[in-house]
């Protein structure tokens, strides 16, 4: 599965990273509601980690409402969207913006710039969800 | 395994050779089913706690118990639900490598020829070849192939990945992957490359000049243990800043940087009581924070 990358030489631990890999995934939309995520033993064999981190990783997802396990079947990703409170939505999104614009500053990218960038990546987004974003 | 889930057990032992403490009071268990990794700088004592748990080695002082038995007296029987990959893979080097799974297989009757042929075929070593003209990473993988043949429940590995190149550490990961997979194994091994270590396993040991500085589930360490940068709101202090839980204190732009053990708010409360506050925080991965802890304390002083 290579939409889900893990670097042990990054300062997060493995799970986590697996963790906002399968978010990712879902906001793009390479995974949609319904879809099977690979077994434990797959993903395990797949990124060469440890079979206890992945299941972790798994237990986090289900517990964020991302995914859904069925017994006997697998783990699949969640028809209902994953419940955030207002305030964290707009921690998360106040983070994420300033990440990329303390380092855009220095690019000396102008507002113009940065907006028409930030309208582009919705455009995109919305694009690849099939315009349900 | 054990019963009780632990397999082996290291209780304050101490190990001297002549005035030099190779370990001085170690205690840590190795969890059954898990994988436990004993990290440290060459010279920390990670060879000679594998001696002692193999029964290699009576300490000076304290006990190793493995599998429930004192591991200076135990039962031949259960040395072989013990698996072993040593460092340097020492093996017959006139014999072929047929030969060698040949004399393995006849010394343990657990052993699984099928499957010791299987993973020399996966690791493409020729049987016919005499090990004297393998290379090293072929080596590693022989001795690899024929210490996990006879199924054993425990298996220690120093510094198994020693010598090996890329392409040939990864099929070996894959292989350690294998083995976790199967249900109730227990592994137990040294080595330098952390990415690897991050990789597989669930627990961590470090040692530093013969003393336990970490025994935490691997996932724990890397929560708890943060990189701070320090600004103070007056002139810094000369010294490294006294905080709870200080693993290294560095000067860095004329400010503190520092590595903490502890709940990040814990820290940001303890940084503000010394008139400090936290300009960014960052995770470590393991290599970084294996090195804040070897160093740590030169530094600081």
């Amino acid at each position: 599965m290579s939409i889900f990358r893990v670097d042990p030489s990054r300062g997060e631990p493995l799970f986590q990273q697996l963790v906002d890999a399968v978010k990712r995934a879902v906001a793009t939309g390479a995974l949609v509601p319904g879809d099977r995520l690979p077994s434990v033993r797959e993903l395990a064999r797949d990124l060469v980690i440890n079979p206890n981190t992945i299941a972790k990783a798994f237990r986090e997802l289900e517990g964020e409402g991302v995914t859904v396990s069925r017994p006997g079947a697998g783990t699949f990703v969640s028809e209902r969207r994953p419940t955030m409170s207002r305030e964290e939505r707009r921690r998360r999104l106040q983070e994420g913006f300033e990440g990329v614009l303390t380092e855009a500053v220095p690019w000396g990218a102008t507002d113009e710039e940065t907006r028409k960038a930030f309208e582009d990546a919705m455009a995109r987004l919305r694009g690849r969800r099939g315009g349900g974003a | 395994m054990s019963g009780h889930g632990i397999v082996a057990r290291f209780d304050r032992v101490t190990a001297c050779f002549g005035t030099h403490r190779a370990l001085d009071g170690v205690s840590f268990a190795v969890p059954a089913g898990g994988v436990t990794a004993l990290l440290g700088r060459n010279g920390a004592g990670k060879t000679t706690a594998i001696r002692a748990l193999l029964g290699l080695l009576p300490p000076t002082r304290g006990r190793v118990t493995v599998l429930g038995h004192d591991a200076l007296t135990l039962p031949p029987a259960e040395r072989g639900r013990i698996g072993y990959v040593g460092e340097g893979h020492p093996l017959p080097r006139w014999m072929k490598v047929a030969d060698v799974v040949a004399y393995q297989a006849a010394a343990f009757p657990t052993f699984d020829r099928a499957l010791c042929l299987r993973w020399l075929e996966r690791f493409a070593v020729p049987p016919k070849r005499r090990v004297a003209q393998l290379s090293r990473g072929m080596r590693a993988q022989v001795a690899l192939s024929v210490a996990l043949a006879p199924r054993p429940e425990f298996v220690v590995m120093d510094d198994p990945a020693l010598g090996l190149d890329t392409v040939a550490r990864r099929e070996f990961l894959e292989v350690m992957i294998d083995l976790i997979q199967e249900e109730g194994r227990t592994l137990l091994l040294t080595s330098h490359v952390l990415t690897d270590v991050e990789r597989v396993a669930d627990r961590v040991v470090l040692l530093d000049r013969g003393v336990v500085r970490i025994d935490a589930p691997l996932d724990d360490v890397r929560h708890l243990v943060r990189r701070y940068d320090l600004v103070f709101a007056g002139a810094p202090p000369e010294e490294g800043p006294a905080l709870p839980g200080l693993v290294r204190a560095r000067r860095r732009h004329g400010q503190w940087q520092v590595t903490v053990r502890g709940d990040e708010a814990a820290v940001r409360a303890a940084a503000q009581a010394i008139g400090a506050d936290v300009a960014s925080v960052e995770p470590l991965s393991l290599e970084d924070l294996f090195v804040d802890y070897t160093i740590g304390e030169e530094v600081a002083s």
